[in-house]
This record gives structure tokens, C-alpha cells and sequence, in this order.
């Protein structure tokens, strides 16, 4: 029953993709609570693993860190985090410009080669064309979440790291995140995302991590998450997940 | 960096009610702060020599005893003494700060009084180190001194008088202990009146009598408008004026430079702090730190935003005050060079508070908070409270940039001393405000 994290790294039969994440043994400290306890992962080209946990698991902690925006108190990262997108749990944005003036900046900041052109792009991924001339603090929140992810996606950058992006849109809204993560993937970039929505992950994860109490629990492909909890048929996710941790004494 | 900074200017176009308190507000402040400052402390503190030996005090004009000792009481109600023995150790106090001024009698004081020829003179020594200061100090012992002289007066006027009287209505006169009668004009009159009637008419001695009795006729009614010309006898007293230190500035231009430094103060310390915490307060400074903008850049460009904001509302500031005070246009090139530096210095300042907090309102809250106090004590005068605490006070004002500043622009605009001082000490604590905000930054992610 004890799961041992490493031994189910990798998806049945795939051959392993290039490595384009890596961490290793990542240590967090906030005085004495310990936010991360030595949680090691990597992410291959076009892998899209999903961070799976209860509230105050480390999940955040874990993106900041791999977003180098939080250093660890142990543990290395790479790549560095010019090179690794990243969409924060809170929106990140400048409530009295416009929506087009938010990407407009963090594209020029981004050195992208044609910040109109990716504006413009922008603006019809997330679907709003016709809000682009509105300030953000007039926006609802699921629609500043909107603008929120496009930053993120500005550099497309062959990493990119979401931390609950889905978690204030509407179903099509969501349905259009995916598609467009999907896609990415697709194309070749590692995502590693998480989210509360266990189906989500069941559905579209290569592979789910499971946190609790900055402990890094599980590792490996939705199926082998159920059939470690001794789950068979068609029950959800989200059952052989709460089973998991109960089993784990969470 | 251009981009945010455009960014930057963008965000207070969108903020008019915030631009135009940041505009005002300094402005009310120091109008406010310049009303209270030259109304001057309570009751200053004074060095005072008195260097009349004791036996030689007591003043007699005409038989009034006047206690020299005594009229310094008087002084004492306006000013706080610090009792000295000597003029060396009075002018010691004031260059040291002790004292705002002090007030010297010197020994003949008494004596020059008594004869009535020579006035007799008061040293009077003051710190022009700030020119709200010495206005205040030779104000007070002006008036002291104009009092003194006024009781003195009356006083020398009233020992004439009765001796004019004496001589018109004639009566007992006391002098060293004697008795004498002295006949007086009037009494005279009648002598000459009895004894003229007493003369045979058409006696030749009658013509000589009335010569005379119109004589004292004119002279005892002359005598009576004596009153009026005695008040307006000179000044027995005089006062010689010394200052120590520091080149005179006019108040008014004094007063230009308060506004100016209290201006810039203000709208740099809220505009590098408000705008280094918005970036906090919005999340963005994490993506912005993420290799978009060094934390270093990111500090550089709110400096910049802050401190060409503020150049630009006090030059603004100083063409609008140059309409009523004079200014010296010729000297513009070291205004920028005293307000740039400012400027800056309190740009780091506000950095370190910007970095020390995470939202605007509590940047805001604390920059005032902070400010306030400190300009008010970098304008404590010396002399107001007591030595150690003033030297406390200078400690705590060299560690900050108001006082530097004030100096720097009074130096700029008043030419009452070196810049380079000042601007050396500005930038001194720009650099150290640079780098207490970037270590601040490095904490808090
Ligand atoms: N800046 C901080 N200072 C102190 N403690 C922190 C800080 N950030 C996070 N923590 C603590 O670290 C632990 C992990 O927090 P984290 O935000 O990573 O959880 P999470 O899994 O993202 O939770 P949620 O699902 O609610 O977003 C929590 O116990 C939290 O209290
Ligand atoms: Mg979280």
C-alpha cells in the first residue's frame, strides 16, 4: 500500500520524454512550519502533470518555487525563470490600465518580437476583444482571471506553471483554458498546473501529483492513483483521491 | 525599464485626485509649518553677563535708588536667562548651540548711566545660523531693550522734572543729607512784586524790576512744556549687535526654502513609496522580478518617476513664490543641483519605506508619519531645548534628508553658504537609502 513516489514516475509504455523541468529535494520553511519537506518532480516536453492536494498543502509553494520567485531553503531548480511561464494563484495585473495596456506592457516586457501582434492574439484567446479598452478593476473576477493567464502565456516560454487557473472561470471558460493548455502541450510545452478540480486533472493529467503537509504523497498516471487505493470500475477520481489521503491520515 | 516607467505615468494620469493632493497638500503644510515657525519658541534661551560688580549696581539719579540687578527681572519674564559669568563664556554658548543669543552688560554700565553723558551700551550676540532663530532673538531683546530704556527715561525724566520744579515753585532740596532752601521762580516773582511796590513811581529801579519779573514770568511758563521735550530726550541705553555664524538670509527667503524642501519631501516620499508598494499590492512585482526588470531597475526607475516629478512641482513652485519673494534667476543652475539632490535622497528614503511595506495606504500612512516629525526637528532651534537633547536632535537630523535639503536650498537660493556640503550629504544618504531599500527588497520576495 505504501506508494513509493519514485517508482511510478513515469506513464506506462511512453517512452520518457526529454526532461525540460527538474527539481530535486525542495525544502521550504516559514519559521517553524515547513511548507515543503524535500519534494523532488520533473516535467517532460509536452507532459502535462497536474499538483493535486488540500488547502495549505504547498502547492502554491511549490509553483513560486519553481517560478523562481521564492528561493528554497534547499533543493535546486532548472531551468532558470526567464525560461518558465507562470500564471500566479492571485492575478497579477494593474487594476487601472485596460486590459490591452496589461498585455501590452508585460509583452514589451517580455521582448516579444511583435507585442500588437500578440496583443491581438491575446485578446481572442481569452475572449475579450470587446473589453480590451476597459480598465481591470472594472473587470469581473473570473474575466481579470482571464487576463491573469494570457500574461502568462506571453512568453511562451517551453515550461509553463498554473497555479489553480481555472478555479473562478465559468465551464466554457474553462473548457477554453484547457483546449488551449491542451494545445500547448500538444506543441511541445511541459505544463504543470494545479487545481482542486480532481476531475480536471483525472481527465486531462499525464500525471498527478498528490501533496499534503509539503509532503510530496504520489506520483504517477490517474489510473495508478486509483488502483493504489484498490479502486476498480468507473468511480471518480476524486473518491480513490479523498481515500488516498484518509489512508495517508490526512 | 521605459515601459514601466511609462507604465508608471500612466497610473497617475488615472489618479487626478491623487496628483492633486500630492500637489496641495505639501503646499498647505508648509504654509502652515512657516505661520507657526515664525512665531518663534515660548521663551528662548539667553546667555546673560552681567558684568557690573556688585558694589556699583545701585544707580542714584537724583536721590532714586535704582537697582541694576533688579531690572534684569524684568528681561527675565520674556526670555529664559542662562546665568554666565564672563562675555567669553556667553559667546561660547551661542557658537555652541547652547543658547539662541545672549545679552552682555558691561561693567561702566552703571556709571555711564549715572553721568548721563555717554549712553551706556549692551552687547548683544545672536546665531544667524538660521535666520528664524536670530529674527527671534533680536526681536526679543530689542523690545527688552526699548522697555528698559523707556522706564530709564521716565525715570531720568522725573529726577529733571523735580528739578525744574524746584526751580519754578522753589522748596526743600535734599543733598548729601543736608537741607537747603532753594527760592524758585515763583516765589521770586512776588519777592520782586512786594518789593517793586514798595518803590516810589517813576523810580528807575521799577523799570529794572519789571525786566526781570517778565523774565521769570516767561521762564516758569516755559518750564511747564519741559514734560514733553524731556520724553523725547535720546536713548540712555544703546544696543551693539554681533553675530556669531552663518550669513544673514532675509526670513521671507528663509521661508521660500522651508516651503520648497517641505514640497519635495513630501512628494517624493509618497510618490517612490506609493509607487513601489502598488507594485507589491498588485502582485505584479512577482512577474516583474522574474528576469523581466532587476529588483535593482525596478528601484532605479521608481527613483527617477519620484524625483523628476518632484524637481518639477518645486521649480513650478519657486517660479510661482518668485512672483511675491525675490529670487536670484542667475543662480537656477545650483536650484536644480540642490532640488535634484533632494530629490533623490528622499527617493531612496521612500524606496526603503515603499520596500518595508506591502500596500500603498500603509506606505502612504508611514511616509507622513515619519516626515512630519522629522522636518519639525531638523527646524528645532538650538538654544530651545537643552544641549544634549539638541545634539540628540542634530544626530537624528543628519540621518535624514530634510536638513540637508533645507540647506542645500537655502544655500541654492540665498547664497548664505557652501552647496557643496549639503549636496555631498545628500548624496551620502541616497546611497545609503539605496541600498537599505534593496536589501529590503531581497527580504520580502
Ligand atoms: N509567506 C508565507 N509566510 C508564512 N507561511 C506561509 C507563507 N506562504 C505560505 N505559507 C504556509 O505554507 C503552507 C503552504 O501554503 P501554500 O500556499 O503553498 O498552500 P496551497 O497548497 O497552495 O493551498 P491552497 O490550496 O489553499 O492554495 C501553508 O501552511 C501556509 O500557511
Ligand atoms: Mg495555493
Amino acid at each position: 500500500m505504501a506508494a513509493d513516489p519514485t517508482a511510478a514516475t513515469r506513464p506506462e509504455s511512453a517512452p520518457a520524454p526529454a526532461r525540460v523541468l527538474e527539481a530535486e529535494g525542495l525544502v521550504k520553511r516559514y519559521g517553524e512550519r515547513e511548507a515543503l519537506r524535500g519534494v523532488s518532480l520533473s516535467a517532460g516536453r509536452g507532459e502535462l502533470v497536474t499538483v493535486i492536494g488540500p488547502n495549505g498543502a504547498g502547492k502554491t509553494t511549490l509553483l513560486t518555487i519553481l517560478a523562481g520567485i521564492v528561493a528554497p531553503d534547499a533543493g535546486r531548480v532548472s531551468p532558470g525563470p526567464r525560461e518558465v511561464g507562470w500564471v500566479p494563484q492571485q492575478p497579477a495585473l494593474y487594476g487601472k490600465l485596460t486590459v490591452a495596456e496589461n498585455l501590452r506592457l508585460f509583452a514589451r516586457l517580455e521582448r516579444c518580437s511583435e507585442p500588437e501582434a500578440t496583443v491581438e492574439r491575446m485578446l481572442a484567446l481569452t475572449g475579450l476583444g470587446d473589453r480590451a479598452g476597459d480598465q481591470v478593476v472594472k473587470l469581473s473576477g473570473g474575466n481579470r482571471q482571464r487576463v491573469n493567464i494570457a500574461i502568462g502565456l506571453l512568453g511562451q516560454q517551453s515550461v509553463l506553471l498554473l497555479d489553480e487557473p481555472s478555479a473562478s472561470l465559468d465551464p466554457r471558460q474553462r473548457e477554453r483554458l484547457w483546449e488551449f493548455v491542451l494545445g500547448l502541450a500538444e506543441a511541445g510545452t511541459a505544463v504543470v498546473l494545479s487545481t482542486h478540480n480532481i476531475q480536471e486533472a483525472e481527465r486531462h493529467a499525464d500525471r498527478v501529483l498528490v501533496l499534503a503537509d509539503g509532503e510530496l504523497l504520489f506520483t504517477g498516471s490517474p489510473r495508478r492513483l486509483k488502483e493504489a487505493v484498490g479502486q476498480e470500475g468507473d468511480e471518480g477520481l476524486e473518491e480513490a483521491f479523498v481515500a488516498f489521503l484518509h489512508a495517508r491520515g490526512h | 525599464m521605459r515601459w514601466l516607467l511609462l507604465k508608471d505615468l500612466r497610473l497617475l494620469r488615472r489618479s487626478p485626485l491623487l496628483v492633486t493632493l500630492l500637489v496641495l497638500y505639501p503646499i498647505v503644510i508648509a504654509v502652515l509649518i512657516g505661520f507657526a515657525l515664525s512665531r518663534g519658541p515660548d521663551k528662548p534661551q539667553v546667555a546673560f553677563a552681567n558684568l557690573v560688580p556688585e558694589s556699583a549696581s545701585q544707580l542714584d539719579l537724583g536721590g532714586e535708588r535704582l537697582d541694576t540687578s533688579r531690572q534684569a527681572d524684568v528681561l527675565f519674564r520674556a526670555i529664559d536667562p542662562v546665568i554666565v559669568k564672563s562675555r567669553a563664556e556667553a559667546v561660547r554658548k551661542v557658537r555652541d548651540g547652547d543658547v539662541l543669543g545672549a545679552i552682555v552688560i558691561p561693567e561702566d554700565t552703571t556709571q555711564k548711566l549715572q553721568s548721563g553723558l555717554d549712553p551706556a551700551t549692551i552687547e548683544v550676540f545672536y546665531n544667524a545660523e538660521d535666520p528664524i532663530k536670530s529674527g527671534y532673538v533680536r526681536d526679543t531683546i530689542k523690545s527688552q531693550v526699548a522697555d528698559a530704556n523707556n522706564a530709564l527715561t521716565k525715570r531720568l525724566a522725573k529726577v529733571a522734572l523735580g528739578f525744574l520744579d524746584l526751580i519754578a515753585t522753589g522748596g526743600q532740596y535734599n543733598f548729601l543729607g543736608r537741607q537747603f532752601d532753594v527760592l524758585g521762580l515763583e516765589r521770586s516773582e512776588r519777592i520782586l512784586k512786594e518789593a517793586r511796590s514798595e518803590l516810589p513811581a517813576g523810580s528807575p529801579a521799577r523799570a529794572q524790576i519789571d525786566q526781570v519779573m517778565r523774565f521769570a514770568t516767561l521762564a516758569r511758563t516755559n518750564l511747564d512744556l519741559s514734560d514733553d521735550v524731556l520724553a523725547s530726550v535720546g536713548t540712555p541705553i544703546r544696543v551693539r549687535q554681533v553675530q556669531l555664524d552663518g550669513a544673514a538670509t532675509p526670513l521671507s527667503s528663509f521661508s521660500v526654502a522651508i516651503a520648497v524642501s517641505v514640497s519635495i519631501m513630501f512628494i517624493t516620499l509618497l510618490l517612490a513609496a506609493g509607487a513601489l508598494a502598488l507594485e507589491r499590492e498588485e502582485n505584479a512585482f512577482l512577474r516583474l522580478v522574474r528576469g523581466l526588470v532587476s529588483r535593482t531597475g525596478l528601484l532605479l526607475e521608481k527613483a527617477g518617476l519620484a524625483a523628476v516629478s518632484a524637481l518639477a512641482v518645486s521649480l513650478v513652485m519657486l517660479a510661482g513664490l518668485g512672483l511675491f519673494v525675490d529670487l536670484q534667476w542667475d543662480r537656477f543652475h545650483l536650484w536644480v543641483a540642490g532640488l535634484a539632490a533632494a530629490a533623490l535622497a528622499f527617493a531612496a528614503m521612500g524606496l526603503a519605506i515603499g520596500a518595508l511595506t506591502k500596500e500603498v495606504r500603509s506606505a502612504s500612512l508611514l511616509c507622513v508619519m515619519l516626515s512630519l516629525p522629522l522636518a519639525f526637528l531638523a527646524l528645532v532651534p538650538s538654544g530651545s531645548v537643552s544641549p544634549v537633547l539638541y545634539d540628540a536632535v542634530q544626530v537624528v537630523s543628519a540621518v535624514f534628508p530634510f536638513k540637508p535639503t533645507l540647506e542645500a536650498i537655502d544655500a541654492a537660493l540665498n547664497d548664505s553658504r557652501s552647496i557643496v556640503g549639503p549636496l555631498l550629504h545628500l548624496a551620502a544618504l541616497f546611497c545609503a537609502f539605496g541600498v537599505a531599500s534593496r536589501l529590503a527588497l531581497r527580504r520580502f520576495a
